[in-house]
């Protein structure tokens, strides 16, 4: 376990530095720096002064300097300094990641338990009613991009009520939990159940799949045999080991999300890390941008590691090594 | 006497092979192949000939799509700013001139639809084969060959699937990557993001199959590698691949419309769904003409649905362990 866990660490830091290496040529070796300078130095400026703010930036230097000062500065916990809005970068993330986290994990808590349940519900009763309704409705979310039920959910709840003198949800934008935790709630009701129906539909296919393969498995008749009751069978013997490929598709999406839920924040109007991240694109911020991915990266790659834990606690019969 | 003919001749099906002598069912049975077989069971699956009804359909769409321009009269960016416009500027509702209402410029949204498939289904395809080609190919290579080859293959795999790919992706459109927003760059980036999971089924199918005893009597034969690799592994993982290409065409898509949605994808005015349903947000002018907003979505869902539903049914179609219903 411990050689496991140091092996994968590596493997975790080989990929985030193999990452920083990545964002540092695409924005740092390109023309980014030069516009970075123009920007800052205005429409007006000189070729002297734009050279001046470059040199104070550092952005003059031969590449490997810069590199290595980007590094060395990373190590610290340092990721940058964001030029255009005057203030360092680690503090738009902070401000930024509570609205992501927010949004993540109250949409993962929805959809897993949603995709579970109607997973289970659906290869159990396989071929009833309820089998197809089901079916059919987690193909259609499965189809549906999340930006676009986004918007739909804000047209007919947001909107149509609104009009309707029911001003019972916010449209767009964020609250914070300390300013008041109902607004923050009500804000959160519809990014939620857009994100979490989205999503719950893959782990509804994922889990009828897997519970209908695990089912058809010979312990399942032992157990069954043994004269256990239907209802343990199902979720003592066969879920525990039908969940092995939910677990790791979920560690993956959380982990993801919590880089940013790009889309989901962009269609509400949310200040999380995705839209901070697509708003530093539009404006060419590039710190902002490198942070961003760096940190998100980070997130994929522990989501990556905690996901092989998560295997062995579920499945006996797996050995980390 | 049609009753007695029935009864001598055998009835169809199945049950046909029980009546007669060995030799004789030899000129009577013709073998189906693996893709009859799967055909056959396709074309018993309603919902997904339904979908692949649907899917010829919108690919029709998106080849006459001058025949809607030229029926109504509305070229896809051609603006309508007093007839496809409201006096107070807003586009213009579903009607007999404009049967799907107008979009914010005042351009006819059953043209620009119609247009905007032609996007979605190029990408969607083009993609799909570019990635399911450079997945099976490194996947062959790192399975087959092993050492240093497989070392570097799935290490690479291993980065590619943990990296957040649409953040990543929108930082290459945002450095003016391959000429910016566009649809080199979109080919591009889906395919860098999208090899590496079918690379990955791909190898672990390798790695078992190159132990197989066929495979030895091949190179015993003095069969290559390349033949071996092309010739007497890859067909055993072609089916999968195709389910796989199937299921990829609607990701595909949605990633597609999803960068255009966030303005990185195709430029306007170049009618593109995702575009479309960009537009229609901004501002909230979707709250005042939902048409706008609901058939853009209505063309894409469809669209992802369709493919999805196919897929479905080709998976089920194309492996018969799984039981049907």
């Amino acid at each position: 376990m411990a050689r496991f866990l140091i092996r994968r660490s590596i493997l975790g830091l080989f990929v985030i530095w193999l990452v920083t290496l990545l964002v540092f040529i695409m924005f740092y070796m390109g023309s980014g720096p030069q516009d970075v300078a123009r920007r800052l130095a205005g429409k007006q400026a000189d070729p002297q002064t734009i050279a001046m703010v470059m040199h104070r930036l550092h952005l003059d230097e031969p590449s490997y300097k810069q590199y290595g000062r980007f590094l060395w500065s990373l190590l610290h916990g340092n990721l940058g300094f964001d030029f255009y809005h005057g203030q360092p970068v680690t503090t738009v993330l902070k401000e930024a990641f509570p609205i992501t986290l927010s949004l993540a994990l109250g949409a993962a808590v929805i959809w897993v338990v949603i995709g579970v349940l109607s997973g289970v519900l659906s290869a159990v009763r396989r071929g009833s009613i309820a089998d197809r309704v089901v079916t059919v409705l987690a193909l259609i979310f499965y189809s549906m991009p999340v930006f676009v039920l986004g918007l739909l959910l804000l047209f007919v709840f947001f909107y149509e009520l609104s009009i309707h003198g029911l001003h019972f949800l916010p449209g767009q934008g964020y609250t914070y939990f300390t300013a008041s935790p109902l607004q923050w709630f009500k804000g959160l009701i519809l990014p939620w159940i857009a994100l979490a129906l989205i999503s719950a539909a893959t782990y509804t296919r994922l889990t009828r799949g897997s519970m209908l393969e695990v089912m058809g498995e010979d312990y399942i008749r032992t157990a069954r045999s043994k004269g256990l009751v239907e209802r343990r069978v199902i979720y003592r013997h066969a879920l525990r080991s039908a969940l092995t490929p939910v677990v790791s598709q979920f560690g993956i999406d959380v982990g993801t999300l919590l880089g940013g839920a790009i889309l989901t924040e962009y269609t509400f109007g949310m200040p999380g890390l995705g839209w901070t991240a697509v708003h530093a694109i539009e404006e060419g911020d590039l710190p902002v941008i490198v942070g961003i991915v760096i940190v998100a990266t980070a997130a994929v790659v522990i989501a990556n590691i905690l996901v092989d834990i998560g295997y062995a606690v579920l499945d006996p019969r797996v050995r980390l090594h | 006497m049609s009753v007695a003919t029935s009864i001598e001749s055998g009835i169809a099906g199945p049950a046909e092979p029980f009546g007669v002598a060995p030799g004789e069912a030899d000129a009577r049975i013709e073998g189906r192949s693996t893709w009859e077989l799967a055909w056959a069971r396709l074309k018993r699956d309603r919902a997904a000939m339904i979908s692949l009804t649907v899917i010829i359909v919108i690919i029709l769409v998106a080849i006459f799509a001058p025949v809607f321009a030229a029926i109504t009269g509305h070229g896809a960016d051609a603006q309508f700013r007093t007839t496809g416009m409201t006096p107070d500027g807003l586009p213009v509702a579903p009607g007999s001139r404009f049967v799907l209402g107008t979009d914010d410029q005042g351009r006819d949204l059953l043209v620009r639809i119609a247009y905007g498939a032609r996007i979605s289904l190029l990408v969607g395809v083009v993609v799909t084969v570019l990635v399911v080609a450079v997945g099976a190919v490194l996947g062959l290579a790192a399975g087959y060959m092993g050492g240093l080859v497989d070392t570097i293959v799935a290490r690479l795999i291993d980065v590619v699937l943990s990296l957040p790919y649409l953040l990543f992706a929108i930082s290459l459109v945002s450095i003016n990557f391959l000429g910016g927003p566009g649809l080199p760059i979109i080919v591009f980036v889906i395919t860098v993001f999208s090899w590496a999971a079918i690379a990955r089924v791909v190898r672990g199918q390798v790695l078992s199959i190159r132990e197989k005893e066929y495979i030895e009597a091949a190179r015993s034969l003095g069969s290559g590698s390349w033949r071996i690799m092309f010739v007497d592994i890859l067909p055993n993982v072609v089916a999968q691949l195709i389910v796989y290409a199937t299921l990829l065409i609607p990701v595909v898509i949605v990633f597609e419309a999803a960068l255009s949605f966030l303005g990185l994808g195709i430029p306007p005015p170049t009618p593109d769904w995702g575009q479309m349903i960009s537009e229609a947000q901004q501002g909230g002018l979707y709250q005042q003409a939902w048409w706008f907003l609901v058939f853009p979505s209505a063309a894409l869902v469809i669209t992802t649905l369709a493919f999805n539903i196919l897929g479905d049914g080709v998976r089920d179609a194309l492996d018969p362990r799984l039981e049907r219903l």
